[in-house]
């Protein structure tokens, strides 16, 4: 992976910007010191590694536009951050970049049941948003697995999903409304408490679109009344095939689960070993959770086990009680940490039509014969979502090499069989130079063009998303 | 007039054009503006159907009536619930999927479940440039790249024409019932929608016409689920009355139907808006502009007014402007149909149509310049 190189001139403009950017922000809000700003040196995709030129730790709206004002004056591209959590180096900075961190802007600014919606800053946690509800019988649905970390801010700039998006969306679907500073410093107001755009959707346009339109100081957010009780299923198969088969009938049928999750034996595996979550040993494991009162869920779930009876499952289990249910989730939300404790892995997020399953689970177990690394699946099967996770040896010369073509070989196979590179985790700096195997030169000139319009002179979190050739005439205009 | 048949030739004809172009679907819409037509019926199909997926890709001049044929068949609908514009408009023609989609047209369930942009999946298109560009797909979680789908949602053919269209669909309910509270003013009957909201119970539609004093609250799902929740909405709200339970499948969709299409608008003249505003500031809204009626739907969060022909436009646009939300006229004539945007998200608007459309032939003037 390749960054553009520092822009010498703008390294030695460095103690000029900083003077500026603490003229500008209260003490203690701009990091200078080599040994503090390696602290924002990456992202979760720690494999990448550069510390930014300067660190800005922003309070308000105003204080961002400012910073935007000085750095767009100076020509010093700015990388946006929530909490760091991105798997795909979407916060990674370059030697020469400001890192514009929202993390100490966490208020709720604005709790509104009747309309049924919460105004927050854009550093304030995911899960402290529906912290910031619960009490009151709400909650906020884009649940994704980091939640208790990631920003709301990194969220909508990735358009996150979680577990539970099968029924409620993903980050897009649930976003009212945005305070967005572009570039110059401009503050603007997109969406709000009301449904949909009165002109161009630029809500919906700026919501995934990693941090490079502007950057995202306040977000009106949809919370939801929390249902009357859920409760999840286990069920286990002795083929992927099979697993697949079932989930598609369990969608013909009509019932809409809020979540269907599935593990492989690899995966399975290793939570046990991690977790001791009780698992069956078994090739594939489904976990499907529905939503309501006592009656409704034993509707729901009758319905589904009668499914799943007709696929031969070697294990069903269905929880009755609170533990039970969260033994059953146990595994499945360990099952990061427990891969992690075999060793090093990257995950990848591929997404593919839910008919596909079986065919690309089974390509995916021979390239790893043939790459000669361990994979473990674990995914959000209801809507496609794959998250192959792929060991390797970060201390092993070459591995980390042999891993990244490995991963690369599973995208491309989404995109093959109708799917895409990325269905939650964004683009960043990882999938970045595969873009071209989704897109021809017109649609990635189309997506290039959007950026033209929002930020004409390309220093917003410039080198990502775009393979760097495609985007490299139009940064190199703008410098 | 233009009547493509292939994505290149669709290409073809706007690479070519040499002055303005007038998108038409079905036509539905009864305001012109100049240019020579171009319609998308040829561009019609559905072209894949998985409803194991929840998915359906369609070219985009497929008329709408052939896509919730096809859905219904496998038990399936279009979520959004689109209007059928006709009525209102007095147009004829078959609404076509790609103009719900360009019109981001949604009905009474989007306070439930997302409006159309929220189901698009993926679009094709080709821009004003006669440049063929895709984006998205037809899987349900794809973050690759940026989101043009919002984008072309609700553009209205001024970026681009969409040539197919790929969208999640959900299953129909087995039932469905519709509770009716009666004679509530406008505040209390928005009052009562935001309560039942408010609740676990996943109303999947919940309007007001003050016309009839009647205030409905939909539910949907299976018997035994529409039946316990029907029954705790109705204690719920039983401070603002007895309610009335509806049962009855075809009196149901009557019922929404009529909401949906705005029915009690529809006979007669008058300018109709569509306010998009935040639910609880609607009776307020309403309330100041003399001479209009309305009907409320989403909760309160959209209203549809009547007003009398050529008039209380400033009226309007004032009152929702300074409340935060949009106004958008329907029926009636005159220039200023689209909200007016503040400077900095006009220009971005203006940057984006020069990029998309650099010859500015797209439906010229339609959502302003
Ligand atoms: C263990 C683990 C589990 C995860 N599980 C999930 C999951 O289930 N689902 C999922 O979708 N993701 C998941 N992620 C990925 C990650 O958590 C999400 O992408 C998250 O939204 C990133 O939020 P953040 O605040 O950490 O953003 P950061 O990592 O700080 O930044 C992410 C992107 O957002 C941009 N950005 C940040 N702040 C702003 C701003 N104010 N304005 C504009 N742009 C901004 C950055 O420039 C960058 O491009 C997981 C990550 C980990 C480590
Ligand atoms: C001034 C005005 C404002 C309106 N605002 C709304 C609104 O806010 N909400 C709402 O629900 N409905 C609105 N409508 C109604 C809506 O536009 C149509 O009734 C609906 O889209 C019917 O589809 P159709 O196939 O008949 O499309 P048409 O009536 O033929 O076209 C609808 C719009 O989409 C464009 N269009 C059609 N096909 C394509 C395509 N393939 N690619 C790109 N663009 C295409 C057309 O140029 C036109 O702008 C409005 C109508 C008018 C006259």
């Amino acid at each position: 992976m390749e960054m553009p190189p520092p822009d010498p001139a703008i390294l030695a403009r460095q103690p000029e910007l900083v003077k500026r950017l603490s003229g500008a922000l209260s003490a203690g809000a701009v990091i200078s010191d080599p040994a503090e700003t390696r602290a924002y040196e990456c992202d979760a995709l720690t494999a990448y590694r550069c510390a930014p030129l300067a660190v800005v730790l922003p309070s308000s709206t105003q204080e961002v536009a400012a910073v935007l004002r000085i750095c767009h004056d100076m020509r010093v591209p700015v990388v946006p951050r929530g909490s760091g959590t991105s798997l795909a180096g979407g916060a990674l900075p370059g030697g020469d970049c400001v890192v514009l961190g929202v993390a100490r802007m966490t208020a709720v600014l604005e709790t509104d049941y009747a309309n049924r919606f919460i105004r927050v800053q854009a550093g304030r946690t995911n899960l402290s948003v529906t912290g910031a509800v619960e009490a009151d019988g709400f909650f906020y649905a884009p649940d994704p697995s980091s939640q208790l970390a990631c920003a709301i801010a990194g969220n909508i700039a990735m358009n996150s999903g979680g577990a539970h998006c099968l029924k409620y969306g993903v980050t897009t679907n649930n976003l009212l409304g945005v305070t967005l500073v572009l570039m110059d410093g401009t503050v603007t107001e997109l969406g709000g408490a009301h449904l949909d755009a009165g002109g161009l959707d630029l809500l919906g346009l700026v919501c995934g679109s990693e941090g490079q339109l502007g950057v995202v100081t306040e977000a009106t957010l949809r919370i939801l009344p929390r249902p009357e009780g859920a409760r999840p299923v286990l069920i286990g198969f002795d083929s992927s095939e099979v697993a697949g088969a079932c989930v598609s009938d369990i969608i013909k049928a009509g019932v809409l689960p809020v979540a269907i999750e599935f593990m492989d034996r690899p995966c399975i595996r290793a939570c046990e070993a991690f977790a001791s979550a009780g698992y069956p040993d078994c090739e594939a494991l489904l976990i499907v959770e529905v939503e309501g009162s006592e009656a409704e869920i034993d509707e729901q779930l009758g319905v589904i086990l009668q499914i799943a009876r007709r696929h031969d499952p070697v294990e069903l289990r269905e929880s009755g009680s609170e533990e039970e249910s969260a033994a059953i989730w146990l595994g499945r939300k360990s099952a990061f940490g427990a891969m992690g404790q075999i060793g090093d892995y990257m995950c990848l997020d591929g997404t593919i039509p839910v008919s596909e399953l079986p065919r690309v689970l089974r390509r995916i177990s021979e390239m790893s014969e043939e790459f000669g690394l361990r994979v473990g699946n674990v995914f959000h099967a209801g809507d496609g979502n794959m998250h192959p996770l792929i060991l390797y040896d970060a201390n092993k010369p070459g591995d980390l090499e042999t891993c990244e073509a490995f991963g690369a070989e599973i995208l491309k196979l989404c995109v093959e069989v109708g799917g895409c590179l990325t269905g939650e985790h964004g683009v960043g700096v990882e999938k970045r130079d595969l873009m071209a195997h989704q897109y021809t030169p017109d649609d990635l000139e189309a997506q290039m063009a959007v950026k033209d319009v929002f930020d004409p002179k390309w220093l917003l979190n410039p080198a990502k998303v775009f393979p760097l050739a495609a985007s490299e005439p139009r940064r190199v205009a703008a410098e | 007039m233009m009547r493509p048949d292939t994505e290149a030739e669709l290409a073809d004809a706007i690479g070519s054009a040499t002055g303005p172009i007038r998108v038409e679907g079905g036509g539905t819409r009864a305001t012109g503006g100049g240019g020579a037509v171009l319609r998308t019926g040829g561009l019609s199909g559905i072209t894949l159907y998985e409803p194991g997926a929840l998915t359906m890709v369609a070219r985009a001049g497929t008329p709408l009536a052939e896509v919730e044929a096809a859905l219904a068949a496998e038990g399936q609908r279009l979520p959004f619930e689109p209007m059928d514009h006709r009525g209102l408009l007095g147009t004829k023609g078959e609404p076509t999927i790609g103009g719900v989609f360009a019109a981001n047209v949604s009905g009474p369930r989007r306070i439930a479940v997302g409006a159309a942009r929220d189901f698009l999946l993926g679009v094709r298109f080709v821009d004003g440039a006669g440049r063929i560009v895709a984006n998205g797909g037809r899987v349900m979680k794809n973050v690759t790249g940026y989101d043009l789908v919002k984008l072309m949602a609700g553009s209205r053919g001024t970026l681009g024409v969409l040539s197919e269209v790929s969208f999640k669909v959900l299953p129909r309910p087995a039932a469905v019932a519709t509770l009716r509270l009666s004679g509530l003013s406008d505040v209390d009957a928005v009052t009562a929608l935001a309560r039942a909201l408010g609740s676990p119970w996943e109303v999947s539609g919940a309007a007001h016409a003050p016309d009839r004093a009647a205030t409905l609250i939909r539910i949907e799902g299976s018997e035994a689920s529409v039946r316990y929740r029907a029954g705790a909405l109705q204690k719920l709200l039983a401070g603002f009355g007895a309610a009335e339970i509806v049962t009855d499948g075809a009196e149901n969709a009557g019922l929404w139907a009529a909401i949906r299409d705005v029915a009690a608008f529809q006979a007669g003249s008058g300018d109709v808006w569509r306010l998009s505003v935040k639910p609880s500031d609607a009776p307020r809204i309403v309330a100041a502009l003399p001479e209009c009626r309305a009907l409320y739907d989403w909760g309160g969060g959209l209203v549809w007014l009547l007003a009398p022909e050529g008039k209380h436009m400033a009226a309007i646009r004032e009152a929702v402007s300074a409340a935060g939300g949009h106004a958008t006229r329907l029926r009636g004539d005159g220039p200023g149909a689209y909200p007016p945007q503040p400077p900095a998200i006009a220009a971005l608007e203006a940057g984006l149509r020069a990029r998309f459309d650099p010859r500015g032939i797209l439906n010229p003037g339609l959502m302003g310049d």
